[in-house]
């Protein structure tokens, strides 16, 4: 696969795909999508990537180790069922502010803190056994 | 909300949570926090212990104020984002599950302490810290949890963190015995997501408070006797049971001494949870049926067990084979089903949590001080150090059932209750068992301990962080040995609870049902 026009598209596709795995991610609350299925889709991205251009750069450019990102996303995750506990209500209970930002109303959730957490988990756990599949010995 | 006249009260729970019921989802949420903490810390070797053994003793600390609280106001109740069960996953903690996952605690956190002196810097880097926190994360949450298919969740927690455990350093030798273990546990695991699957068909409800009403309420008509049967089959599995327990001395010798420790407590004992949660709570009248059955699988696996004991000459191996012994002394008392019965399988189950672990750290001592795991190379432990001696002989008294230590009043349990409808051989089996227990075990001790020294080996000191752990464990062995009237009184709440879940129901459907 290391044609020239492979190595030269690889990129633009990485970053058009991991923009729309967030796209996904993001959508995933009423609509098809949210975390799991934006973590694949993110992990397909570096996976081209890995493919084009070697591990090491996958490794580079995705500067925190795959095992390390996936740990941060079951952290925020956990942390996303765990606020509830200042509002007298059940673990893992939605949340929601609705801060005015430049006029537009954001509603943010505990929900999409989780589901984020869930994209991360997926994207380092998924991430890590590609990498590792592709480098054959050292995790 | 104005705008939507829906009665939100009939799906959503609206009535503010009061703090102590965290304490219910606490354990399984604080393993998995501190585990991803750890996780991501993965390189800083050095502060691995320093984070994992705090945060297991606040899960003891947590676990011990959630036996409080259970053991003061009853079965605790939290729904998963405050929907109602039966569609909300509940978390129920009851007297049972509380104290399982107390023992739980405890010996993960033991076993923290040991995994000091135990686990190099090679094992710490392939993640031994957290793949603990999560393995107890599994462990807590399969106690806890009030719903069916999230208890599978938690077996798979559990399942892959001890994967992760089993083949910590990654050496042909344990690649061998993980993958045993992996395999045959994934069969087990599978077959109770198949009658998981079954039972979601048949009573369109995966909340154990609402299949313990229905169940009830419909049991004529419904093929109830295929749950039981299947559930009966993999959990057995789970909990090395004979005749699938094949696993156990294929896999419980190769990996660390510690790990080997913690598997011992941990594992075996949440396929026993498990048992008595289907076979005692949701199907007791199948229960009834089953109970011959249950009782020739006890036995068989009790007597088993301790002849393949007798017949091991590696301490590990071993020691696997008596782990399965007691777990045909559980299998026995549950059989029996009466108060006694259940309640001796579950002290038994508590006593064999701590025991077991202690015994193996204590092999892993043994073969640290001596060079060896071998009966035919060991030797002169009790002159290299006393204590340690001393020790080691109240574990093996305490696995063997004799009094005055903790093993003994579980036994005589099941004995009593099983002479009490008569089963006198069920009761003779138990004492056999002991007695042959006691017969592998003192053999250990004779050759390992007593014999003199077979070759000059370099003075080897015991660290005092893997004696504290050993000491600690064997110390309450010996209390509840002498003084078991608390637990024993904790156990039979614990069995009543079981048996008439009529708290239980009430605290997932505080409404009536």
């Amino acid at each position: 696969m290391n044609t020239l026009i492979f190595r030269t598209v690889a990129p633009f596709l990485t970053a058009l795909m991991a923009l729309f795995s967030i796209f996904v991610l993001l959508r995933g609350h009423n609509e098809p999508g949210g975390g799991f299925i934006g973590g694949l889709i993110a992990v397909s991205a570096l996976a081209i990537f890995g493919i084009a251009n070697g591990i090491a750069a996958v490794r580079r450019a995705l500067w925190f180790h795959p095992m390390a990102i996936s740990a941060f996303g079951l952290f925020i995750a956990c942390l996303a069922g765990l606020l509830s506990a200042a509002f007298g209500v059940p673990f893992m209970t939605g949340l929601w502010i609705t801060p005015t930002v430049l006029g537009v109303e954001i509603p943010l959730s505990s929900v999409m803190l989780f589901d984020t957490g869930v994209y991360l988990v997926v994207v380092g756990a998924i991430t890590s056994i590609a990498l590792a599949l592709e480098a054959g010995d050292d995790v | 909300m104005a705008a939507n006249p829906a009665d939100l009260s009939a799906a959503l729970v609206l009535t503010p949570v009061p703090a102590a019921d965290w304490l219910v989802v606490l354990p399984p949420a604080w393993c998995l926090l501190v585990g991803a903490v750890l996780l991501m810390l993965r390189k800083s070797l050095h502060l691995q212990a320093l984070i994992a053994i705090p945060a297991l003793a606040v899960l003891v600390v947590i676990d011990a104020l959630l036996l409080a609280h259970v053991a003061a106001n009853g079965p605790v109740t939290m729904v998963m984002g405050r929907w109602l069960p039966p569609f909300g996953i509940a978390f129920t903690a009851d007297l049972t599950g509380v104290l399982f996952a107390l023992a739980g605690a405890v010996v993960a956190f033991a076993g923290s302490v040991h995994a000091l002196a135990d686990i190099d810097a090679s094992g710490r880097r392939y993640g031994f810290y957290p793949f603990l926190l999560l393995l107890m994360a599994g462990v807590s949450g399969a106690f806890l949890t009030g719903d069916i298919f999230n208890l599978y969740v938690w077996f798979e927690v559990l399942l892959i963190s001890s994967f992760g455990l089993i083949t910590l350093g990654s050496e042909p030798r344990q690649i061998d015995g993980a993958i045993k273990y992996a395999f045959l546990n994934l069969v087990a695991t599978t077959l109770f997501l198949v009658t998981t699957g079954y039972l979601y068909g048949i009573f369109g409800t995966l909340n154990m408070a609402d299949i313990a009403v229905k169940a009830a309420a419909g049991r004529a008509e419904l093929p109830l006797m295929t749950l039981a049967t299947l559930y009966f089959l993999a959990f057995g599995m789970k909990a090395a049971a004979f005749p699938v327990n094949f696993w156990l001395p294929a896999s419980y010798h190769t990996p660390r001494v510690v790990v080997s420790a913690l598997f011992a407590g941990l594992l075996t004992k949440v396929g026993i949870y498990a048992l008595l949660r289907t076979l005692v709570m949701l199907f007791p009248v199948e229960r009834e049926e089953l109970s011959f059955l249950i009782a020739i699988v006890g036995v068989a696996t009790m007597l088993l067990g301790a002849l393949g004991a007798l017949g091991q000459s590696d301490i590990r191996r071993l020691l696997g084979y008596v782990v399965i012994s007691g777990i045909g002394v559980i299998l026995a008392g549950l059989s029996l089903g009466s108060p006694g019965g259940i309640g001796g399988a579950i002290f038994y189950a508590l006593h064999s949590m701590v025991v077991m672990t202690a015994l193996y750290m204590a092999a892993g001592l043994a073969g640290r001080l001596a060079g060896s795991f071998d009966l035919n190379r060991l030797g002169g432990l009790y002159s290299r150090s006393a204590l340690f001696s001393a020790l080691s002989l109240v574990l093996f008294f305490a696995a063997s059932g004799l009094p005055p230590f903790s093993g003994f009043w579980p036994k005589v349990m099941v004995a009593k209750a099983a002479i009490d409808i008569g089963a006198w051989w069920l009761t003779a089996s138990v004492f056999l068992a002991g007695f042959l227990t006691t017969i592998a075990l003192g053999r250990v001790f004779a050759l390992a301990y007593w014999r003199a020294e077979v070759r000059g080996l370099p003075a080897q000191s015991i660290p005092a962080s893997a004696l504290l752990p050993l000491a600690g464990l064997t110390a309450l062995t010996v209390v509840f040995g002498l003084f078991p009237d608390a637990l024993l009184s904790l156990v039979q709440h614990a069995e009543q609870s079981l048996a008439n879940p009529d708290a239980y129901i009430g605290s997932v459907f505080p409404g009536g049902k």
